[in-house]
């Protein structure tokens, strides 16, 4: 399976280079009141690309994915999505735009009062005129792509994680979006569910030719998926570069963040001291390297 | 001293800017109201009518339990004050001014902010910590569209249907106690009710209720809108849309009083 999809990677890496990027981010820069949590970011993704970005927690991957699908506005930058500038897109504009993207987010984010079937029909009916019997075809055609074919009367609040995230799948998928992003995946999900989560990724990108973004913090599921890997820290991009440029790069936050190394933090016994009285702020938080936190 | 004025002048800040999403989220329901069916996205009327049932039909009985009290509750103490003076006579005009251009509004406008509005805000609530609030965003579905329009139209049809119901609940309460008191009978009751209220009285009480719909509905919206913190979020954010309901309604029955009657 890795080497399949390490050939594809590579032919995608070939034959995709020249192509116009499906997503061109530019000197991004995006602020939560007056801290900044994104630097200077810049990235492209190829059409038929699965680009993984990767980081620890607070490393603001999640940050970057709401800008890269137009729900928060940068403080400056541009991003550029199938061609359209979304910092500076019309709302009609986005709209039409919408319709070619699909977004699967981290809790599956499924309307709570509708079954899966009617959560996976609710782009078609808003997006199209089709009668509601092709819609409802379409909708479990998109079911039986990710498996869920049983559950299609189900509310969300009967379904595992698992499922959950197999029927937000489903909805994002059910416009067959030239661009699909993905928060998290594997989050949450045992091994054995989450890998069948990467082999959906890839089969959607394998026969639906669909270009994808995934944000993720899991080593494992991001090496197996990824044809790229953009690798965050602190708001900053340290490394893009295919699975065996980062497995190789000796930048020591990169080899932490493969290793599940926290960082370590020289710390005085007086300045730790004044921490715990207060006196001075608790972060950067104390972690030795065999403590087990991460 | 200063960290005092600094929290007062962020409170002001806050207050002024949830006003202005509360008014934006009206103009914009209004908009997809009008501009939503050429675009070929109207607001839905299924969700509207379900709305209609949840805040209308199904408050019905407890509607009626506290117009049928607050009926009642006005005719005995009109009959008493008014007897201190010998003017028992004049209780029916009291109460049916008070009625229909005071109490009927105001109480189905807080009934509905404690009811409706607290549903609506805990919604809206656990809808944007779920993130389906984003989810519809890229979808490419206005959520205010979806969401906000179905349940303040529901809610500006729905309450003055209340209120006027309201109205005939509690007038005929009263007139129980007035003709038994006054040993009068219930037709000559209402001729007296018909008699002291002029279209002008129905329209106030109406109007009013109208408004009150449109503040519950957009406090609570606001509310859910800017939710965060998990469970805990939803329940703070239920409480104060429906604290902030009630003072809002109180404040716009004064205002809208004082306008009107000095017009």
């Amino acid at each position: 399976m890795t080497d399949r999809s390490d050939t594809r990677a590579s032919e995608h890496l070939q034959t995709q280079a020249a192509a116009a990027p499906v997503v061109e981010v530019e000197n991004l820069q995006a602020h939560y009141g007056e801290r900044q949590v994104l630097h200077d970011i810049g990235l492209t993704v190829s059409p038929g690309e699965i680009m993984v970005i990767m980081g620890g927690s607070g490393s603001g991957k999640s940050t970057l994915l709401r800008h890269l699908v137009g729900l928060t506005r940068p403080t400056a930058g541009r991003v550029e999505l199938l061609g359209l500038d979304i910092t500076r897109a019309r709302a009609m504009e986005m709209m039409r735009l919408r319709r070619k993207l699909g977004v699967a987010f981290q809790g599956g984010a499924l309307f709570s009062s509708m079954t899966v079937l009617e959560n996976v029909m609710l782009p078609l009916q808003e997006h199209t005129q089709l009668d509601r019997k092709t819609m409802e075809i379409m909708a479990r055609l998109k079911l039986e792509v990710v498996n869920l074919a049983e559950a299609e009367a189900m509310m969300p609040a009967e379904l595992s994680g698992g499922m959950l995230k197999r029927a937000a799948v489903a909805r994002a998928i059910v416009m067959d979006p030239a661009l699909l992003f993905f928060d998290e995946p594997s989050a949450g999900l045992d091994p054995v569910v989450s890998s069948a989560l990467d082999d959906l990724i890839l089969k959607l990108r394998d026969a639906m030719n669909m270009t994808i973004v995934v944000v993720t913090h899991e080593l494992e599921s991001a090496f197996k998926i990824a044809d790229r890997i953009t690798v965050l820290d602190q708001g900053r991009i340290l490394l893009v570069d295919d699975v065996a440029g980062v497995r190789r790069s000796e930048n020591p936050r990169i080899q932490n963040l493969l290793n599940r190394r926290s960082e370590e933090t020289e710390v005085d016994a007086r300045s730790y001291l004044r921490r715990l009285t207060g006196e001075a702020p608790l972060a950067p938080v104390l972690h030795s390297e065999d403590s087990g936190v991460s | 001293m200063l960290r005092f004025a600094e929290g007062i002048g962020r409170g002001v800040v806050r207050g002024v800017e949830e006003v202005g999403f509360a008014g934006a989220l009206f103009a914009e329901s209004l908009f997809w109201a009008f501009a939503g069916p050429a675009r070929r996205q109207p607001v839905r009327l299924p969700a509207v009518f379900a709305q209609m049932m949840q805040i209308g039909i199904e408050a019905l009985p407890i509607a009626t339990v506290l117009a049928a009290t607050i009926g009642m509750m006005l005719a005995i103490q009109s009959l008493y004050s008014l007897g201190l003076f010998g003017a028992e006579s004049f209780a029916t005009i009291g109460i049916a001014l008070s009625v229909v251009r005071e109490f009927a509004p105001l109480i189905i406008g807080i009934l509905i902010a404690g009811r409706s509005g607290s549903a609506l805000a805990a919604r809206f609530s656990t809808m944007t910590i779920n993130q389906e609030v984003d989810a519809l965003r890229v979808i490419g579905i206005s959520p205010v569209r979806f969401l906000v329009a179905p349940s303040l139209f529901a809610m500006m049809i729905m309450v003055p249907v209340l209120t006027m119901w309201a109205n005939i609940v509690a007038l005929t309460a009263a007139g129980l106690m007035v003709t038994a008191s006054l040993e009068i009978s219930l037709a000559a009751y209402h001729a007296d009710v018909l008699a002291a209220l002029s279209v002008n009285d129905l329209a106030h009480g109406l109007g009013k209720s109208v408004l009150f719909a449109a503040v519950v509905a957009l406090v609570s919206a606001v509310n859910g809108a800017l939710a965060d913190g998990g469970a805990e979020g939803v329940g703070r954010r239920t409480t104060r849309a429906v604290v902030h309901s009630i003072a809002a309604i109180i404040m716009v029955d004064m205002i809208f009083a004082f306008v009107v009657t000095s017009g």
